[in-house]
């Protein structure tokens, strides 16, 4: 319990002081998770809405194998990115190995699964309540899908800071891709790895409680916008 | 089935929609046996019968959204529309949801806006325009789903109860834009379980009985009740069960 | 719809970003595969500023076990290895995927165990500290993981009798895990761990352990440093990395290197050879 005060204490002063470390530190996380959410949104959301309308032989199957991605290991995600970065690998040209670069595209490999399986459910539960309508209205069975997209938008908001919280929160697949290079590719999750190895943990779990810290308020100032959505519609009139 | 065809020479010019001998199953029930039904442009018709008679099976079967094993033939030049018994609104605004219907429809993006303050303002919804359509009330949802069909110059509607679940006022608000639609020109087959709408807006009443289409009549023949079949005839006089069985 | 196109683009030019900014950075770096226990002593935030400010050069460390740096090496992913196993890095070398070797400095390991010392090994002799420790009840923790410091220890079971530790000793355990993991692990269970000794001036999370065995001159453990041959792999920055092999061993970095203190002691003592 001691250890944990004195982290507490740690993770305030770490704060207060706002070493320039520390601060683009975390930076770095918050960019290259966000990128990955980003350009993940892109992929998985779309995927998640053509898995839940298309309907060819083996689309079952498909889907189940997505839906096993979700229990992806971020360690091996950052092996197989890391063989294909490498420069033995296929795309060792690009020279992305132990850069940012490289570990947004680990993490976007990471929250593709996690976007598309549960964007799919999401669709396919809205598509069961609206879908003849929307086809009456003439929409393509993907038109259906992604406008399913947009009437569910708070519920995709909740998704995608899901897939934040994961990819935010993994260390093995930036580890691998990234190096943990100071300066350069060095983010909080491995930071934490880093001092915990050395032995620091008091300074390992002020830096998690910094992270959460960070992240808490990411949550909060989304949690204020979406009040401020709803309550638009309650002043409205909604029922 | 008793009951006279259809009036109206049946040919391709004047046809709205067709079945021919269509049926639909869903797993071991069927919903709808042999129907046959031909709708000319211009009509207004209205399909009664107990809840599970088919009904909505026959309008879907009609719009082309459920699988049958007969033939439906769509009329040169119609625009089909449906309007649902709960009509399914995205979370946008009211006019968003006209637009996209309007986009859907591969209405040209500049016509778009105007024409959706044109549908709004047809059915007396232009003042809450900009409200999530979402909160609006069964009454302004039926008239929204009108708007609609109005909006994409739809002739051809297909309604599901659409006053079931309404107060008299707003039901007469919806009556009296169907007999508006009807004026223009629209064809409209409309599920109804109220007779006294059925008499009022229709020019032939359909009779439905557990799957199959059991009368089919000018309004005035049907309600004079000569020589019908004998349950059209207990259902007229209420006396049929509440629901197929 | 119109707010996905825009967040694509947002996250294409995001992307274009990241990969720009690595590019440009690249330009007068250089990545130097080496090992945990090495970052974990802290010489790097110490040296590599040095030889910045001399050449302008960055060098970025990326921390392995030893066995994963020079594989990283040949997979062509480093420009120079630093490393401390020296048959490893001679195979290395002889297999065409390195320049000459180097050596720049050495650092001694040290046995740390609980300051109780239940299986009574403190001495100056490491092989019989082994001996000793393979016939008691307590535990012994190995990395296990390919590491110069992990081939150094099986090195001195080897010497002691044990050529497979894991088979005759029954508190052998491998933790494939780091220096400062395992010293962690050795810290929380009151077992025995062989630690080179900059990680272990820099290692904070004690508890009971000590220093038991230092001093046996077979506990020295030689630091090599080598390039990447570009023969094997074109793209390796060969004038870079040449110009921190070279600066490594020169007066410069080897006063560099022995003014690297922690707590008043000296960790690594430099012996290139001129």
């Amino acid at each position: 319990m001691n250890d944990i005060a004195e982290s507490l204490r740690l993770a305030l002063q770490l704060v207060a002081q706002a070493d320039a470390g520390l601060v683009r530190t975390v930076a770095l996380s918050l960019a290259v998770s966000g990128a990955a959410c980003a350009i993940g949104s892109g992929f998985g959301l779309a995927a998640g809405a053509w898995l839940a309308v298309a309907r060819f032989p083996g689309h079952r199957a498909l889907i189940v194998g997505v839906n096993t991605l979700l229990a992806l290991p971020s360690v091996v995600v950052g092996l197989v990115v890391y063989l294909m970065l490498s420069r033995s690998g296929p795309l060792g040209s690009w020279g992305l190995l132990f850069t940012p670069g490289a570990m947004v595209i680990a993490q976007t490999v990471l929250v593709v699964p996690i976007l598309a399986a549960l964007s799919r459910q999401l669709v396919a539960d809205a598509l069961r309540d609206g879908g003849d309508q929307l086809r009456s209205l003439g929409a393509s069975p993907l038109q259906a899908a992604l406008l399913m997209l947009l009437h569910e938008r708070w519920a995709v908001l909740t998704l995608l800071l899901t897939a934040f919280g994961r990819a935010i929160s993994e260390v093995g697949a930036v580890m691998v891709v990234g190096g943990n290079i100071a300066g350069v590719t060095r983010v909080m999750t491995t930071s934490i790895a880093l001092e915990t190895s050395k032995g620091d943990l008091p300074l390992a779990l002020a830096l998690g409680l910094v992270l959460l810290g960070v992240v808490g308020l990411l949550q909060a100032a989304i949690a204020l916008l979406q009040r401020r959505g709803h309550l638009g519609s309650a002043l409205a009139g909604a029922r | 089935m008793s009951g006279a065809v259809s009036p109206q020479a049946i040919s391709a010019r004047t046809t709205a929609v067709e079945l021919v001998d269509a049926s639909v199953r869903f797993g071991g029930v069927t919903a709808l046996s042999k129907a046959n039904l031909h709708v000319a442009r211009g009509e207004f018709i209205a399909l009664i019968g107990a809840n599970g008679s088919g009904k909505t099976t026959l309008l879907r079967a009609l719009h082309g959204l459920v699988a049958h094993d007969g033939r439906r033939t769509l009329g040169a030049g119609q625009r089909e529309a449906m309007v649902f018994q709960r009509p399914f609104v995205l979370r946008v605004s009211l006019r968003r949801n006209l637009l996209i219907a309007l986009a859907l429809a591969r209405v040209p993006r500049e016509e778009r806006a105007a024409r959706a303050a044109q549908a709004l303002q047809r059915v007396g919804l232009a003042a809450l325009a900009d409200r999530p359509a979402r909160a609006l009330s069964g009454g302004e949802l039926q008239r929204c789903a009108l708007a609609r069909a109005w909006a994409v110059r739809a002739n051809l509607l297909y309604l599901d109860e659409p006053t079931a679940n309404l107060d008299p006022a707003a039901k007469r608000e919806v009556e009296s834009l169907l007999e508006g639609f009807a004026r223009d020109g629209m064809t409209v087959v409309m599920s109804t379980h109220n007779l006294g709408q059925a008499k009022r807006l229709a020019t032939r009443i359909v009779y439905l009985d557990r799957g199959a289409l059991r009368a089919d009549l000018p309004t005035a023949e049907f309600f004079a009740a000569h020589g019908l079949d004998a349950r059209a005839d207990l259902f007229l006089k209420g006396e049929l069960p509440w629901t197929s069985d | 719809m119109d707010f996905r196109l825009t967040r694509r683009r947002v996250a294409a030019a995001l992307l274009a970003t990241f990969a720009l900014a690595g590019a440009c950075a690249q330009d007068r770096s250089i990545v130097m595969a080496s090992t945990t226990s090495t970052e974990q002593s802290g010489l790097f935030p110490h040296l590599l500023p040095a030889f910045k400010v001399a050449s302008g050069i960055d060098v970025r460390v990326v921390a392995v076990g030893t066995g994963q740096a020079l594989d990283m090496a040949r997979r062509g992913d480093a420009d120079v290895v630093f490393v401390h196993d020296k048959a490893a890095e001679e195979k290395f070398v002889a297999e065409g995927w390195g320049l000459p070797r180097r050596e720049v400095m050495y650092n001694d390991f040290v046995l740390i165990g609980p300051t109780a010392d239940p299986a009574g090994v403190k001495g100056a002799d490491i092989v019989a500290a082994l001996t000793k420790l393979a016939d008691s009840k307590a535990s012994f923790i190995s990395r296990g993981d390919k590491s110069g410091t992990h081939a150094a220890e099986l090195r001195y079971w080897k010497a002691a009798g044990l050529d497979a530790p894991a088979a005759r000793y029954a508190g052998y355990k491998e933790c494939g895990c780091g220096m400062g993991q395992a010293l962690n692990i050795a810290a929380s269970s009151g077992a025995y761990v062989l630690a080179d000794r900059g990680t272990w001036l820099s290692f904070k999370n004690r508890a009971d352990l000590a220093v038991l065995v230092e001093g046996d001159t077979k506990l020295f453990n030689q630091y090599g440093v080598i390039v990447v041959n570009p023969a094997r792999h074109p793209h390796v920055k060969l004038a870079l990395a040449q110009a921190f092999s070279d600066w490594v061993v020169s007066p410069a970095g080897q006063a560099a290197i022995a003014a690297y203190k922690i707590e008043g002691q000296q960790l690594f003592f430099p012996n290139a050879k001129p």
